[in-house]
C-alpha cells in the first residue's frame, strides 16, 4: 500500500473528491418519480447500491430521488430494484424526456451526462452512457481501437502506468518540462470568462502536474500563485502581454490562429469589457475589442523565427509553444515552426473552440483535427524532426478516446478546452456572448452570474474529469501491453476505420452511433 | 481604391412571435403555487416574463420563443416540476433541406443583420452530403489573410454578369474597332430570383424589388409580375421572357439593363432582335440544371449570349431525374465542360435553386459559379414558415401577402448583409481579396474525399463505404 501511494507521489496525481452539482435538479438519463403515496419508509435508500435514494433519519419527508444516478429500467433484473420493492408502489422510473433537448452531433447527451459524473466523483459513470462516441458520423467516431491479443495484457495497477508526456525533446538547455497527462487546459481569456473558472482550472492544472493557458486575456494577478503551471498567450492583440507576464511562464504559446474562427482573429463583445477587463488589457471599459489576423509582422517562416527568439531572449527558461489552425498546408506549417525553433506545434482543428465565434467559420473553414494529426505527423517524420517537437492536437477533442486516438495517429497529446466547460456543468447551449453572457456562469463577466462558481469547486470537478479519463488511459493502455502513454504515439496500425473495412469486419466493431437531431 | 461596399442593416422585428424551439413543461402536481423562489421570475433572460403568453396565463406546454435552452429552470426548481420539450411547431418547420436550423437562423439574420455567432464550438455531423463535404481553406504565417472583417484591408465582393467578348478588335490606328462591351456589375456575387411557390403578392415583389435596389444586385421575376409597381426598379429586374412573348414585352425590355429568355435550340437567332430594341442590353438564358444543362450551357456560351442562368431544384440538386446529383457537382460539371471548351471566360454562370446559408455563396464561386440565385431565403426572410399551404391554395399562416414593402425589404437587406459579412469572413480566412478570384479556385478549398484519400487512406487502406456519413 505504501508502495501505491509513494508511486502517486511520484506521479504527483491528485486525489478525487466528491464534488456534487451546482444545481438543485442534476439532469440524467433517467427519472425517477417519487409520487405522494410514499410513505417515508426508507426501503429504497437501503436497497440503492447507487446512492439514488437519499434518506436522512431526521427527515420526515422523503427527498427527491437523485435519478441521474439510476441505471434505469435494465435494474429490473436485479434484486435491489426500486420500483418493484416499493411497499406503496411508489416510484417510476423512465426514460428522461428533457435529454432529447440537450446536446448535438458532437457532444450528445449521453457523452455530457457521463462528463458531469465523472467531474462529479472521478469515476466512470455506471449508468449505460455512451460517452466515447458521438453521432457526428466522421473522424474519431468512426475511428476504433482494434481488438488486443489478450495475451498482450499486463496486469498492473493504474499507478504504475506512465501517462506522462514531455513538452521540450530539442536538447537545447531550457527545461524538459514534463506533464502527468497526456492533455492541458486551452487558452481561454480573461473577459471571455469567469474569473473563478480561470482560477479553478490553473488550481487544478498545478494538483494535475499539467498547465492552462491565460488566452489573450492577460494575466490577473489571481494567477500568480499558480504561475508555473499558466501558459502565457501571445496574440496579436497582444493584450495583457508584458515582460513580466512572459517571465512567469514556463511556456510562452504564440497563436497565430484558433480553431473555432480560423484566419479571423478574436473579438471581445462590449458587454463582457468590465472595468477589471478593460484594466489588464490596458484598454477602455465597454469597448468591443478586436484582435486583428494575421500577426502583421509575420510573412515568412524568418519573421516567425524573430517573434520566437524575442521570447527566448526574454526568457531564457521558457519553452515556445505555436498554436496554429488546421490549412491544406498544416503540413509545412509545422515544419516551419520547427525550423523557427518551437518546442510545441499546437494544431488547433475548425471543430473545436469554446468561446463565441461565427457560425460559418466554425463549419466551413480550414479542416478537422482528425484528419490534420496523421498528415502532420507523417510530414515530420519525412522531414527528420519528429522526434525533436512535441506535436499537440486540439479543436473537437472532446473525451479520453479522443484523446487516445489522436494520439494513436500521431499526436502527442492534446489540447482541452469544451471538456473543461462541461466540467463545469456547460449545458453547450451555445449563448456564450448574449446579453450577460454565459446563463450557467461559465463563460461570462456579469457581476452576479460571474461569481456563482468557486475555484474549489471548479477545481475538483476538473480534476475528477482528468482522473477520470485516465482511468480510461490506463485501461487501454494494459489491454495493448503498453507502461506508458508514449508507446502508444504514431501506432496507428492499433486504429481501423469503420468506412475502410468490408462489411464482415466491420460488424466486429461497436457501429458509429446515428441519430438524426434538430439543431 | 474603390468606395467600400457597405450594406446598411437595421432592425425589422418579427410581425409574429417565430417559433421557438424550446418548450417547458410542468408537473403542476408538486408546485407549491406561488412559490417566492418561482425560477421564472428568476430567469436571467426574461423569457416567462416576456413570452407572449403570460406566465399568469401559462398553457401547457409552455413554448418559449427566445428560451436560449440554458436549463437552469429545469434544474432550479425547488420543486422539481420543470421539463424541457421541444416545440413540435419547430420540428415540423421546412423539411430536410430547408432544415428548422436553416429557417430559424435565416429568420434571425433578417430581424437584426447580424451574423450567427454561438460558443462552445461546432455542433453538427463531421461531413455531408453536397456542400457539406467541402471546407474552405485559410491562410496562415506564410501566406497572410485579409482583415476584411475589420476593414483594415479591402475586400471586393463586386462580380460582374458584363459582357465577355473573347477578343478585342482595333482599327489600323489601333483604335477600337466597334462599342465597348456592356459592363454590369453587381456589388456582390449573389442575385434574386422569384421563388417557384409562395404568396407573390405586389408588395412581396415590391420587398423583393426595393431590396435589390437598394443592395445594388438584380432579380429575375417573370412579366406576368412585373406590375407599374415594381417597374419603378426596373434597372434591377431581369425580366424573364421566352421566344414566344418577348415581343410584347418590348418596353420592359427598353427599361431593362439585362433580360433573360428561356433556352430552347434555336434561340440565338432571337439576340439580334433583341439587340435591335435595346443595343446594350445584356442577354442572359435561363437553362434547367438537368443532365443537358453542361451541354446546352456550352451551346449557348458559343452564341451571343452573355449569362447562362440555370435553375436547380429548390432544394439544391439536379431536375428531371430519380437520382439527382448536387448543386455543387453540377456546378462542376457546367464549369468544367465551358473550361475544357475554352470559352468559360466567354460566359458569366449563375446557378439559383437551393442556395439557402451565406456559405453556400462561397462554395458556388469555389466550384465554377460567378454568382448565386437566391429564391426562398427571400420568403423566409419576410417569416415565411415553409408550411407549403400555400401549395394547397391555402392561408399564410404569417399573412405574407400584407407584408409592408418597406419592412420586407429592410428584411431581406438585413439577410443580405448580413450574408455579405459572411462572405467577407471567409474570402478573408482564405486570403481572398475579390470574389472574382473565387470562381473555380479549389485550390482555395478542401473536398471530403481528398481528405479521405490524403489523410486516411494511408493509414487505414481504401475507403470501402460510398457515401458520408
Amino acid at each position: 500500500m505504501k508502495n501505491i501511494e509513494n508511486k502517486i507521489k511520484q506521479n504527483g496525481l491528485p486525489q478525487i473528491a466528491l464534488a456534487p452539482s451546482r444545481f438543485r435538479n442534476p439532469i440524467g438519463k433517467y427519472m425517477v418519480r417519487r409520487n405522494a403515496k410514499c410513505i417515508s419508509c426508507g426501503l429504497c435508500a437501503k436497497l440503492c447500491p447507487y446512492d439514488v435514494h437519499q434518506r436522512y433519519e431526521n427527515f420526515r419527508e422523503p427527498i427527491r430521488p437523485l435519478d441521474y444516478r439510476c441505471i434505469g429500467p435494465k435494474c429490473e433484473a436485479n434484486e435491489y430494484f426500486c420500483v418493484r420493492n416499493c411497499p406503496q408502489q411508489a416510484l417510476s422510473v423512465k426514460l428522461n424526456p428533457t435529454a432529447e433537448t440537450i446536446g448535438d452531433y458532437r457532444w450528445p447527451a449521453e457523452m455530457i451526462f457521463a462528463h458531469w459524473y465523472m467531474a462529479e466523483t472521478g469515476n466512470l459513470p455506471q449508468v449505460d452512457l455512451e460517452y466515447n462516441l458521438g453521432f457526428s458520423g466522421g473522424g474519431f467516431d468512426k475511428i476504433r481501437f482494434k481488438a488486443p491479443d489478450p495475451n498482450d495484457y499486463l496486469n498492473i495497477p493504474d499507478e504504475e502506468i506512465d501517462t506522462s508526456i514531455v513538452l521540450n525533446k530539442r536538447r537545447d538547455g531550457r527545461p524538459e518540462r514534463v506533464l502527468s497527462l497526456p492533455c492541458y487546459g486551452g487558452g481561454m481569456s480573461f473577459g471571455s470568462m469567469a474569473l473563478p473558472v480561470l482560477v479553478g482550472r490553473a488550481r487544478a492544472a498545478k494538483r494535475l502536474n499539467s498547465l492552462t493557458c491565460t488566452g489573450e486575456g492577460g494575466y490577473p494577478k489571481e494567477f500568480e500563485p499558480y504561475s508555473d503551471n499558466m501558459i502565457t498567450q501571445v496574440a496579436t492583440g497582444l493584450f495583457g502581454v508584458r515582460e513580466e507576464t512572459i517571465l512567469f511562464a514556463p511556456v510562452v504559446e504564440f497563436k497565430y490562429a484558433q480553431g473555432a474562427k480560423p484566419g479571423l482573429g478574436g473579438h471581445l463583445l462590449g458587454d463582457k469589457v468590465t472595468p477589471e477587463v478593460a484594466k489588464i488589457r490596458e484598454t477602455v471599459m465597454g469597448n468591443s475589442l478586436f484582435s486583428p489576423f494575421p500577426f502583421h509582422s509575420v510573412y515568412s517562416v524568418e519573421d516567425h523565427q524573430k517573434h520566437l527568439d524575442w521570447i527566448k531572449e526574454v526568457n531564457p527558461q521558457a519553452l515556445v509553444s505555436v498554436k496554429v489552425s488546421t490549412p491544406t498546408d498544416a503540413d509545412m506549417v509545422a515544419v516551419g515552426s520547427y525550423y523557427a525553433g518551437a518546442h510545441i506545434i499546437h494544431l488547433d482543428g475548425s471543430y473545436g473552440g469554446t468561446g463565441a465565434a461565427p457560425d460559418i467559420a466554425k463549419k466551413n473553414i480550414a479542416m478537422p483535427i482528425d484528419y490534420a494529426i496523421s498528415k502532420v505527423h507523417r510530414f515530420l517524420i519525412a522531414e527528420g524532426v519528429r522526434d525533436e517537437l512535441c506535436f499537440i492536437a486540439s479543436g473537437g477533442i472532446r473525451n479520453a478516446l479522443d484523446v487516445a486516438k489522436a494520439i494513436a495517429m500521431g499526436a502527442n497529446g492534446a489540447v482541452i478546452g469544451t471538456a473543461d466547460m462541461i466540467a463545469m456543468e456547460c449545458v453547450r447551449c451555445t449563448h456564450c456572448s448574449s446579453g450577460r453572457g454565459c446563463p450557467r456562469s461559465i463563460a461570462t463577466t456579469d457581476p452576479e452570474l460571474g461569481h456563482e462558481i468557486s475555484e474549489e469547486w471548479a477545481e475538483q470537478r476538473l480534476v475528477n474529469m482528468y482522473m477520470a479519463w485516465r482511468k480510461q488511459w490506463c485501461e487501454l493502455l494494459r489491454q495493448y501491453g503498453m507502461r506508458s502513454i508514449k508507446e502508444l504515439v504514431g501506432r496507428s496500425d492499433l486504429l481501423v476505420h469503420l468506412d475502410y473495412l468490408d462489411e464482415a469486419e466491420r460488424r466486429k466493431y461497436q457501429p458509429a452511433p446515428k441519430k438524426k437531431l434538430v439543431l | 481604391m474603390p468606395k467600400k461596399y457597405h450594406i446598411h442593416t437595421k432592425k425589422a422585428d418579427p410581425r409574429f412571435p417565430p417559433v421557438g424551439k424550446y418548450a417547458t413543461v410542468e408537473f403542476r402536481e408538486d408546485c407549491a403555487g406561488s412559490c417566492r423562489l418561482c425560477v421564472k421570475k428568476r430567469c436571467i433572460y426574461n423569457v416567462h416574463k416576456d413570452n407572449f403568453l403570460q406566465w399568469s396565463n401559462m398553457t401547457e406546454p409552455e413554448y418559449l420563443y427566445i428560451c436560449k435552452s440554458c436549463y437552469r429552470c429545469v434544474q432550479e426548481c425547488t420543486k422539481g416540476i420543470f421539463s424541457m420539450a421541444v416545440n413540435p411547431e419547430y420540428l415540423s418547420l421546412g423539411d430536410d433541406y430547408w432544415t428548422p436550423g436553416i429557417i430559424s437562423s435565416t429568420w434571425a439574420q433578417a430581424h437584426t443583420g447580424n451574423i450567427p455567432v454561438s460558443g462552445a464550438g461546432y455542433r453538427g455531423p463531421f461531413a455531408g452530403e453536397g456542400f457539406d463535404s467541402i471546407w474552405a481553406d485559410m491562410s496562415e504565417i506564410v501566406r497572410p489573410t485579409r482583415d476584411g472583417i475589420h476593414g483594415r484591408e479591402y475586400i471586393s465582393t463586386m462580380v460582374e454578369l458584363s459582357r465577355r467578348p473573347i477578343r478585342l478588335e482595333f482599327k489600323q490606328d489601333m483604335s477600337l474597332a466597334g462599342e465597348l462591351p456592356a459592363i454590369l456589375e453587381i456589388p456582390l456575387p449573389v442575385t434574386f430570383q422569384e421563388p417557384k411557390f409562395g404568396v407573390l403578392s405586389e408588395s412581396v415583389l415590391l420587398a423583393m424589388a426595393e431590396a435589390a435596389d437598394e443592395i445594388g444586385t438584380l432579380l429575375f421575376i417573370g412579366p406576368e409580375n412585373y406590375s407599374d409597381a415594381v417597374a419603378e426598379y426596373a434597372p434591377s429586374i431581369v425580366p424573364c421572357l421566352n421566344r414566344a412573348n418577348y415581343q410584347r414585352y418590348a418596353k420592359l425590355i427598353e427599361k431593362s439593363r439585362m433580360v433573360e429568355l428561356a433556352y430552347e435550340p434555336g434561340i440565338e437567332t432571337e439576340f439580334t432582335q433583341l439587340r435591335k430594341i435595346k443595343p446594350d442590353l445584356l442577354i442572359a438564358v435561363g437553362i434547367p440544371l438537368d443532365a443537358k444543362a453542361a451541354e446546352l450551357a456550352l451551346m449557348a456560351a458559343k452564341s451571343e449570349v452573355d449569362t447562362v442562368h440555370l435553375y436547380g431544384s429548390d432544394n439544391g440538386r439536379e431536375l428531371n431525374t430519380d437520382n439527382p446529383r448536387y448543386l455543387k457537382d453540377m456546378i462542376r460539371e457546367v464549369h468544367l465542360k465551358l473550361v475544357e471548351n475554352k470559352i468559360r471566360s466567354k460566359v458569366n454562370l449563375v446557378f439559383g435553386g437551393g442556395v439557402a446559408m451565406a456559405e453556400h455563396i462561397s462554395k458556388s464561386l469555389i466550384c465554377g459559379a460567378d454568382a448565386v440565385a437566391i429564391d426562398l431565403p427571400l420568403l423566409i426572410a419576410l417569416e415565411c414558415r415553409l408550411c407549403y399551404r400555400c401549395k394547397d391554395g391555402k392561408s399564410c399562416p404569417v399573412k405574407l401577402a400584407a407584408v409592408d414593402p418597406k419592412w420586407g425589404s429592410q428584411r431581406i437587406v438585413n439577410l443580405i448583409g448580413a450574408w455579405h459579412n459572411q462572405l467577407l469572413e471567409v474570402m478573408g480566412a482564405s486570403g481572398i481579396r475579390e470574389a472574382r478570384r473565387m470562381r473555380g479556385e479549389v485550390g482555395r478549398s478542401m473536398w471530403f474525399d481528398d481528405l479521405e484519400k490524403e489523410c486516411f487512406a494511408p493509414l487505414f487502406g481504401t475507403r470501402k463505404v460510398n457515401g458520408i456519413g
